[in-house]
């Protein structure tokens, strides 16, 4: 399951981040790494892209980014 | 020797607050070289030997994002004595990401946690003392904001530079990885002295960066030896490097927190319920279009124009009234004293050529100013009478007789150098060469800073990121950003404000497509020229002007889908993961200097260019070789001139597009000081021999006029903008680049328009069809070509 399968208002677990290069990267820098959660909060007005929470921040995140994110089932 | 200190931290944690308060006016503000990275630094208002410089925002040392780039290579190769690293005191956890990189360099750090008023608000409690144990580096609480701490992180900051003893990072990694880096030491980095050093180096080898391996001119030997290490370690570990440093870093992190922080347990914060409402999926656009609304209606339709006007009508025209008082008593008189006076003329044109007298009603030209449209109106003889009697009674409103009249620096100087008695050819290269082009620089300047009054306090506030947010979906099909929206809007009005709003976009590539398309959308001086064409051409048709907005939008969807596919704007695709940051209040005087920062930066760096083209213009305008020898020209004149016969060398080219005379290629040169005055110079070029409308629907075909029109809205825009396109991309190739896809595309698509447009309009098919085809071809495999760059 990735992170863009979560729900909005549901928690997840980031397992592994998929993909490699600089989204890779950046998605990690920003404090997406293994075993942190991640809180869906809303998709954008226009469908795409989605407001999570972590590490008590908001980011922003292109569905396609969020499908490189593997969360626990 | 002066100390130099960097500021290092993430976007949004204070940091330009924090560098204005202690630099206060202080600053120099330019570009990183040959990048279109903002680059600041400042003298301490302490101590005028401590440089303050101010890093780019970043989350990292990765080597992906410029920034980023330009940030490490600063402090790795200019090694500043000492670095501040600035840390939003509310969100410790990522920003102390930077940190944990930012004390490898072998640099000593001190840390500032800003912010803390709203920590302290927030009831949440650090304790500095033991992050600073932790962490092993002074930790000072400030507040940029409130002027708190200021001068002790400064002192603390200067004493370790003077010290110039580096912290030795406190974290270790995994012991495999520890073994890794020792033996990536051990093999390639034993030559540098600095055991700090060493170890970021060896962390970044191990992450493969590439960039660090270029930079160590690494032989592929020793990156095969290092790759073993790597790869052992990766074994071991299950994960791949990057993966194995970011998170540890980050898991470390997190124990530190554990120790140091105690948030207060928190319902939802302000900025959370402003952002419930602000993104909410339903509130979310109309909130959008009222706030773009009302930056539009006051940047470009109100007090932008107003202000644009009172620079190029007022300052560097005839004049303007003080506080507008008695403009619209000087307006009704003006407009009462010309209609008489166009009635009258009309009588005496109407004797010249009949011969003889009126005896009824008569007809009388009246000419619009912008669009050089002449309209005939009804006169009867009664309306003469009362007409003439005004005129003989009356004398021409002066507007210095209405409230108090400031003259506009050009009479002021024309009057100045007539009294000297200077020579025709000094006074038209001063008033119509040098006045002109600083007022073309100066003109813009007023509509520029009241958008960025506008563009700062978004960006300040928080919303710009949410304007991403809300219009990326939108936008990243064709290769921009949801902050393209913006420059694209601000473009209607202007395309000089338009380019220089791209500067809130951070991705390089977006912000660069950006810049070369927003002048695509037609701007307000092009309405004149539009309305013309519509006209003289089209018989006032009403589908010309929507027609040439909806060519804008085309070209800027087109231009992105294929730009984004060339060569040029190749490489690693840029990450849309993007911080929303909290929503706060910004201070009046940060709004104030970014204003005037960007503004004068515009002055500085765009200045030039459009001087010295307005000079140039100009002089090929006035100048040329008559029957008498080489001289000035009078206005009318202008078939003599250089730029005539610069004109008409240049005029095959648009051959293929059906306008490939000489008038219509001066046009288009003179559209380069300024759009509309493509509309003055074909009224004199065509009223020359009679009514400008005839002679100009004479001059054109529906299918060339139209290629025309088409092809001087998406040329390269006026001088003015070309100085900002100049400046925003801060690099000559880049702007050449530009220029020339936005000319080669006008071209293409002029073809297009008139060869095929010929075909439907009633000269059927012909050779030059095929190349309209030909044309649409080209476009096609530009928009439907693989994107071998990108996946």
């Amino acid at each position: 399951m990735t992170l863009r399968d979560v729900k909005v208002g549901e928690t997840a677990k980031v397992k592994k981040i998929d993909g490699e290069g600089a989204v890779k990267r950046r998605i990690m820098d920003m404090g997406i790494t293994k075993g942190v959660e991640v809180f869906v909060r809303k998709i954008a007005p226009l469908g795409d892209p989605v407001e999570i929470t972590v590490r008590g921040y908001e980011l922003s995140v292109r569905k396609a980014d969020a499908e490189m994110i593997i969360v626990e089932e | 020797m002066g100390i130099r200190i960097a500021l290092a931290g993430n976007p949004n944690c204070g940091k330009t607050t924090l560098f204005n308060a202690l630099t206060g006016s202080n600053q120099f503000v330019g570009n990183w070289p040959g990048v279109t990275v903002e680059y600041k630094e400042g003298k301490y208002k302490g101590d005028k030997e401590v440089t303050i410089v101010d890093l780019p925002g970043i989350y990292s040392l990765s080597p992906y994002t410029l920034e980023e780039v330009v940030s490490r290579n600063y402090l790795i190769d200019e090694r500043p004595e000492a670095i501040i690293n600035v840390i939003d005191g509310t969100n410790l956890e990522r920003n102390l990401y930077l940190t944990t990189q930012v004390v490898e360099l072998g640099i000593p750090v001190v840390i500032a946690i800003n912010m803390m008023d709203v920590v302290e608000k927030n009831g949440d409690k650090i304790n500095t003392k033991k992050l600073s144990e932790e962490i092993g580096v002074p930790v000072i609480e400030i507040s940029a904001l409130k002027n708190r701490g200021l001068k002790e992180i400064v002192d603390v900051a200067v004493k370790a530079a003077n010290e110039a003893k580096p912290q030795s990072p406190k974290h270790r990694f995994d012991g495999s990885v520890e073994h890794a880096l020792a033996h990536i030491e051990e093999l390639c980095l034993h030559s540098i002295d600095d055991e700090n050093v060493q170890r970021w180096y060896s962390i970044k080898l191990f992450e493969r960066d590439e960039k660090i391996q270029e930079k160590l001119g690494l032989s592929a030997d020793v990156i095969n030896h290092i790759e073993n290490d790597i790869a052992s370690c990766e074994k071991e570990l299950d994960d791949d490097a990057e993966s194995i440093i970011t998170g540890e870093r980050y898991n470390y992190i997190g124990t530190i927190i554990d120790g140091c922080v105690k948030k207060a347990s928190k319902g939802m914060t302000t900025s959370d319920k402003i952002d419930r409402i602000v993104t909410n999926r339903w509130l979310a656009l109309p909130i959008f279009a009222i706030v773009m609304f009302i930056v539009y209606y006051v940047s470009v339709t109100t007090v932008g124009t107003w202000a644009t006007d009172w620079a190029n009508d007022g300052v560097f025209g005839d004049g303007w009234h003080l506080f507008a008082i008695g403009s619209a008593d000087y307006n009704d008189a003006a407009d009462e004293y010309a209609e008489k006076a166009l009635i009258v003329d009309g009588y005496d044109i109407y004797v010249e050529e009949n011969g003889s007298e009126p005896t009824g009603d008569f007809e009388y030209p009246v000419e619009d100013e912008e669009t050089a449209a002449v309209e005939y109106e009804t006169a009867s003889l009664e309306d003469y009478a009362e007409a003439k009697a005004y005129i003989d009674s009356t004398e021409e409103p002066d507007p210095a007789d209405y409230g108090v009249w400031v003259p506009g620096i050009p009479p002021i100087i024309e009057s100045g150098l007539d009294a000297i008695g200077c020579n025709d050819v000094v006074k038209g290269l001063i008033l119509d060469g040098i006045v002109a082009g600083v007022g073309a620089v100066l003109g813009f300047v007023p509509q520029i800073l009241v958008l960025f009054i506008f563009l700062a306090f978004l960006e300040a506030c928080g919303y710009m990121a949410r304007v991403a947010f809300i219009m990326d979906r939108i936008f990243r099909k064709f290769g921009l950003s949801g902050k393209s929206f913006i420059p694209m809007l601000i473009g209607t009005g202007c395309g000089i404000p338009g380019i220089m709003a791209s500067r809130t976009i951070e991705n390089d590539r977006d912000r660069k497509m950006t810049i070369m398309t927003t002048t695509f959308i037609p701007c307000g001086a092009k309405l004149p020229f539009i309305a013309m064409v519509a006209g003289a051409i089209f018989g006032g048709a009403s589908w010309v002007a929507p027609s040439a907005y909806f060519l804008g939008i085309f070209a800027i969807i087109t231009s992105g889908i294929m730009l984004k596919k060339t060569k040029m704007f190749a490489g690693d695709p840029a990450p849309f993961v993007m911080e929303l940051p909290a929503y706060h209040w910004p201070t009046l005087g940060n709004v104030l200097r970014s204003m005037w920062e960007r503004g004068w930066s515009f002055i500085k760096k765009a200045g030039t260019i459009i001087l010295l083209s307005t000079i140039v213009v100009w002089f090929t305008t006035f100048f040329g070789f008559t029957a008498d020898g080489f001289r000035m020209l009078e206005e009318e004149e202008i078939g003599m001139s250089i730029l005539a016969n610069i004109g008409k060398a240049l005029a095959w080219i648009f051959i293929p597009l059906g306008f490939g005379d000489w008038e219509a290629t001066v046009a288009s040169i003179t559209g380069l000081v300024a759009k509309e005055n493509i509309v003055g110079t074909l009224a004199i070029i065509y009223g020359a021999t009679g009514d400008v409308y005839e002679t100009m629907r004479a001059a054109f075909t529906n299918a060339s006029g139209f290629a025309f029109l088409a092809f001087n809205l998406l040329c390269a825009p006026c001088f003015a903008a070309m100085g900002a396109i100049k400046r925003e991309m801060n690099n000559t190739r880049w702007f050449w680049r530009a220029i020339g896809y936005q000319c080669g595309y006008a071209w293409v698509i002029g073809l297009i328009v008139y060869q095929c447009g010929k075909c439907f309009t009633g000269e059927g098919f012909s050779v030059g069809t095929i190349f309209g085809i030909a044309g649409i071809c080209v476009l096609l495999y530009g928009l439907f070509r693989k994107d071998k760059y990108n996946n």
